[in-house]
């Protein structure tokens, strides 16, 4: 692996940077939903004490196979989307690969996996609940999104990150980002799609039995999961001329604008139904992915 | 390694969660707990957070006489909940049974059953009462090490 390869992993926007990235997003949107509710909202560090403490917790032993999956589950998460988020083309940007966003897709789609299998290895009924909820959502939100980068990608006419990158007037490029917008709230559970991790009937879901250290991964891959998902949005709508550093500062500002959007959603919003959420994704971001998919298949073979 | 200590100290001191677990409350106790979440008490600038499961927490906050019915949830819930730990117990009726003191199905005080930390007393307490026993119950679990009995036993 060349030397670029290794400082987007580790440094620029691996791991040095998404960590507290990530801490600073989940602060981001704690403290947007605080102030729009007037209240002052958590300080700063919060999600970094959280973690901290998580790490010094003592947690429940449990011995088999069953305690080396749980533990496994977080860790794969995190590592997964280490791996994505090393994907995104910012400067200083290698050329990527062929079909590098396919791969990215299945790297953000693996920490849902492995919430879902997390539940169900838990052996609790409120994780196994909250599993079920989970996979029928990813099903019904996944449809869309990926239905979404193929409209981006048929527009473009490449499945390479660094060229779908970049702002382009292209209609089908921003209907592509606007049912990536649509599908992010589930991918993050957030309101009103957090049906899977809703509180007030199944505890804390598939985490329910989760404690100490793989409970802080958990929340460290959360945090992740808002740099990868912001971060893939910012990447295609930021113009790819200019300084590479002014790119990363914007890549960066515009991450942090997105999570300050889907706060907005999620304060403003209350929690749907399962069968709501799905009705929303299979029947009305559906209609908008395939005409934007159909329009955009049309266009290509029209020129 | 002191820097280290410190950091775990500040860390516990300013992320406390909470499990709410009402043993048998007329309610009263438990609406004062809720209002300390909204915009006018607004917890969540002290770190405090409620969880939706006792394993996830580090403050136990019970409320009510303990019933007949409910000794077991509150020995259950106490083991679930994992080290470090503290309980809080709100309101006069964990602390004394207050006027269901003498009932047959009351098998409180609360002390009797798990160890307590920080008792709120009041019928309901005053939400700021609540929030000042919870940030006392943050300290001490900051102070507080890892019990000796609790090293190699196995948590349920």
């Amino acid at each position: 692996m060349n030397l670029s390869g290794l400082i987007h992993l580790f440094v620029f926007p691996g791991l040095l940077f998404a960590v507290p990235a990530g801490w600073f997003f989940v602060w981001g949107e704690h403290k947007a939903v605080a102030r729009m509710q007037q209240r002052i909202g958590p300080p700063l560090l919060q999600p970094f004490y959280d973690f901290v403490k998580l790490i010094g917790k003592r947690t429940p032993s449990r011995r088999g196979i069953e305690a080396n999956l749980l533990r496994l589950w977080p860790v794969l998460s995190v590592l997964s989307l280490i791996g994505a988020l090393a994907l995104l083309p910012v400067a200083p940007a290698g050329r990527g690969f062929s079909g590098d966003s396919v791969l990215l897709v299945a790297l953000l789609e693996l920490p849902s996996i492995c919430f879902i299998l997390a539940g169900f290895t838990s052996g609790s009924i409120y994780g196994e609940i909250g599993s079920i909820r989970e996979a029928v959502l990813s099903v019904a939100n996944n449809v869309v999104f990926l239905l979404s980068i193929v409209t981006i990608a048929v527009t473009e006419k490449t499945f390479r990150l660094s060229d779908l990158a970049g702002l382009s007037w292209n209609p089908g490029h921003w209907i592509g980002v606007f049912g990536i917008l649509l599908c992010i709230p589930a991918k993050l559970r957030l309101n009103p799609f957090s049906t899977s991790s809703a509180e007030q009937e199944i505890y804390s879901g598939p985490l329910t039995e989760y404690a100490g250290a793989a409970l802080g991964l958990w929340k460290l891959a959360h945090g992740l999961e808002w740099v990868a998902l912001t971060g893939f949005v910012a990447i295609l709508v930021l113009p790819t001329d200019g300084l590479w550093w002014m790119y990363d500062i914007s890549f960066v500002a515009l991450s942090f604008i997105v999570v300050l959007l889907l706060s907005g959603i999620a304060a403003a919003t209350a929690r749907f139904t399962l069968q709501r959420s799905i009705e929303f994704y299979w029947r009305w971001a559906m209609i908008l992915a395939v005409l934007a998919i159909s329009s955009a298949i049309y266009m290509r073979y029209r020129s | 390694m002191n820097i280290l200590k410190q950091l775990m100290h500040t860390c516990r001191k300013k992320s406390p969660s909470l499990f709410h677990l009402n043993t048998g409350s007329c309610n009263g106790c438990d609406i004062e707990l809720v209002t300390c979440l909204s915009p006018r008490y607004d917890v969540e600038q002290l770190g405090i957070h409620l969880e939706g499961s006792p394993r996830h927490a580090d403050i136990l906050c019970i409320t009510g006489p303990v019933t007949r019915n409910t000794l077991e949830a509150v020995k259950s819930v106490y083991a679930q909940v994992c080290e470090l730990k503290a309980v809080v117990a709100l309101g006069s009726c964990p602390a004394s049974c207050n006027v269901f003191a003498g009932s047959p199905v009351i098998v409180g005080p609360l002390s009797k059953h798990i160890p307590v930390d920080v008792y709120v007393p009041g019928c309901p307490p005053h939400p700021d009462a609540i929030i000042r026993g919870i940030a006392r119950a943050a300290e001490i679990l900051a102070t507080r090490g890892v019990p000796d009995q609790a090293k190699g036993k196995p948590q349920k």
